[in-house]
């Protein structure tokens, strides 16, 4: 096995997407992203790759649908400001079954907002962000490892799906550093015979469009869409579990709120207060079935989150009225501390 | 250890030169009656000294930092203060340079001063553990950038190669070939080797010129 390395998140996610072979990086630096602009510059000429700096977001996210119609693995890059710009991109990647991956290390918002975590962009990226009936399937990595792992998941997740993925970290999961095996589960690119890469007069033209001249036909498309969602809701849900066997209290949280807390956990445990940590690792699909499931025994629920509340809004959907959700959070930049989070589980959180 | 009148840290990206930085300016204090540090980072608006601010003020250390460090202001400024580096040559200065070549741009301003006075060390940090400096050849090409666009030639290495919570003395042990070389082929000294404090009873007497690191924790 290979040394590990020391990495930023964002440089993880650089090297990542060069090990998962993806050669066409297109994108315009926002802080706390930065770096992964940065690294693909210095590492895509060296191995005949693509790292082109476009003129603007929207430039950025239309090559990434230009160069994964052809076939290829292509990926960009942002922070929350940078991701609403390429909301219509990502909407017609969509809207056109393109894979693609899309990186957002979120900052504090709305608007301009700030260049420290957030956690902000959930509804955003759960929700669709662009117009339309779709989904992306969004990604949250809690460590630097994961940061790696999950981008080699991420493509392959979109070649299988044809779909967009959306890795969702924020500012500290990008700037932290920490050790990296980069001996990851890479899967070559599957063959694509829907990509536009030249009939050769042997068959017919490959159109990739979002467009659609006939109502009943558009009905249709999203129709069989939704049925793939479904699949995806079925086979790719992924959470983690942590102390949770004999949980009164269970919270929920992903990303960096889920380190947060897990330290929280712990000292909870110590006091002896019978606390679990559910982190769910696929924002959409929700791991909303383990939630409920743990609802039957758990006898109130937090979510820790870096916004004012938004992915509580699928816990309760997933506890079902079962229990009381509460929400223990920071936002504008700011990090609940772990002494906050215990506080949260010990006397509760700020109910609603 | 000797140190010069000012000391300059620069580096590739996150080879640890701002850690070193802080230790650095708190040990010259113990010796020295008039200690600055200066932060000229101008690419990284996170990880700056101004995390030590604190422990710095404290231990009587004079900090020359932009004031837009550390704050939603995302704009490669630098302090007027700076040039105190320079004019007050009664002050021993460590000067945290940003990293790589891009970083090093803000050091063009002050190099000619310091070449003048030529009272200087400046040094290279490096981590054979960081993914574009893994080889000798690839930090050579680091180094080489940085003094292009800062305008001023090292005088020595500084091997800081960790793996952050999972360094062991065999980590840093590992990078001693790779740090031969790269003085080798620089022609510059390895001025010391830093490891986190709670190494160096493991590597006392295995390294020359070994220093130990304190963390920096950030104090709001």
């Amino acid at each position: 096995m290979a040394d590990k390395v020391l990495m930023k998140g964002n440089e993880a996610i650089a090297e990542a997407a060069i090990l998962a072979g993806c050669r066409h990086y297109f994108g315009y630096p926002i802080t706390p992203q930065t770096e992964i602009a940065a690294y693909m510059a210095k590492r895509m000429p060296k191995i005949g790759g693509t790292f082109l700096q476009a003129e603007s977001e929207i430039a950025a996210i239309n090559m990434v649908y230009g160069a994964a119609s052809a076939g290829v693995r292509a990926m960009t890059s942002s922070s929350s400001p940078g991701i609403s710009l390429k909301g219509e991109g990502i909407s017609y990647m969509a809207g056109s079954d393109l894979p693609g991956l899309i990186v957002n290390v979120q900052r504090g918002g709305p608007g301009l907002g700030g260049i420290q975590p957030s956690q902000s962009d959930y509804f955003q990226s759960t929700r669709g962000g662009g117009h339309g009936d779709y989904h992306l399937i969004v990604l949250a990595p809690a460590s630097v490892q994961e940061m790696a792992d999950m981008t080699v998941k991420g493509f392959d997740l979109a070649d299988k799906y044809r779909m967009p993925v959306m890795l969702l970290a924020d500012g500290t999961m990008g700037q932290m550093m920490e050790p990296v095996s980069l001996d990851l589960a890479v899967s070559p690119a599957p063959e694509k015979p829907w990509a536009t890469t030249g009939t050769k007069l042997a068959r017919r033209h490959n159109i990739i469009n979002s467009l659609s001249l006939v109502p009943e036909e558009l009905e249709q498309l999203n129709n069989a869409r939704y049925q793939k969602y479904d699949i995806v809701k079925q086979n790719e849900v992924m959470y983690e579990s942590f102390m949770m066997d004999d949980a009164e209290i269970c919270i929920v949280a992903f990303g960096i709120a889920a380190r947060v807390s897990k330290n929280a956990v712990v000292a909870a445990r110590k006091n002896g207060v019978k606390v679990g940590l559910i982190r769910p690792i696929t924002l959409w699909p929700f791991p909303a079935e383990v939630i409920g499931k743990a609802a039957d025994h758990v006898k109130r629920f937090i979510s820790v989150e870096l916004s004012m509340g938004q992915m509580i809004e699928d816990v309760r959907l997933a506890v079902a009225g079962k229990a009381p959700v509460e929400l223990c959070y920071r936002v504008g930049g700011m990090i609940p501390t772990p002494e906050q989070v215990l506080t949260a589980i010990e006397n509760g959180g700020a109910k609603e | 250890m000797d140190f010069k009148r000012i000391t300059l840290l620069a580096g590739h990206y996150g080879s640890g030169k701002t850690n070193i930085a802080v230790n650095l300016a708190l040990s010259l204090r113990q010796t020295h009656e008039r200690v600055a540090i200066a932060d000229l980072d101008i690419v990284n608006p996170y990880f700056r000294t101004k995390d030590s601010q604190y422990s710095l003020e404290q231990a009587g250390i004079r900090f020359i930092c932009s004031e837009y460090a550390n704050s939603n202001v995302d704009i490669p400024a630098l302090p007027q203060t700076l040039y105190a580096v320079t004019d007050d040559r009664n002050l021993t200065c460590v000067l945290d340079i940003g990293g790589d070549d891009r970083g090093a741009l803000a050091l063009g301003r002050l190099a000619p001063a310091i070449l003048e006075e030529n009272n200087y060390d400046m040094l290279f940090v490096v981590n054979f553990y960081r993914p574009l400096t893994q080889t000798p050849q690839d930090a050579l090409e680091v180094l080489r950038e940085i003094e292009l666009a800062g305008h001023l030639p090292f005088t020595g290495i500084v091997n800081n190669s960790n793996l952050g919570d999972e360094t062991t003395p065999d980590t840093v042990l590992r990078t001693v070939e790779r740090t031969e070389a790269l003085c080798r082929m620089s022609g510059l000294p390895l001025v010391f080797t830093s490891v986190h404090r709670p190494l160096l009873p493991a590597l006392e007497g295995k390294l020359p010129n070994l220093i130990g690191l304190d963390l920096q924790a950030k104090i709001r």
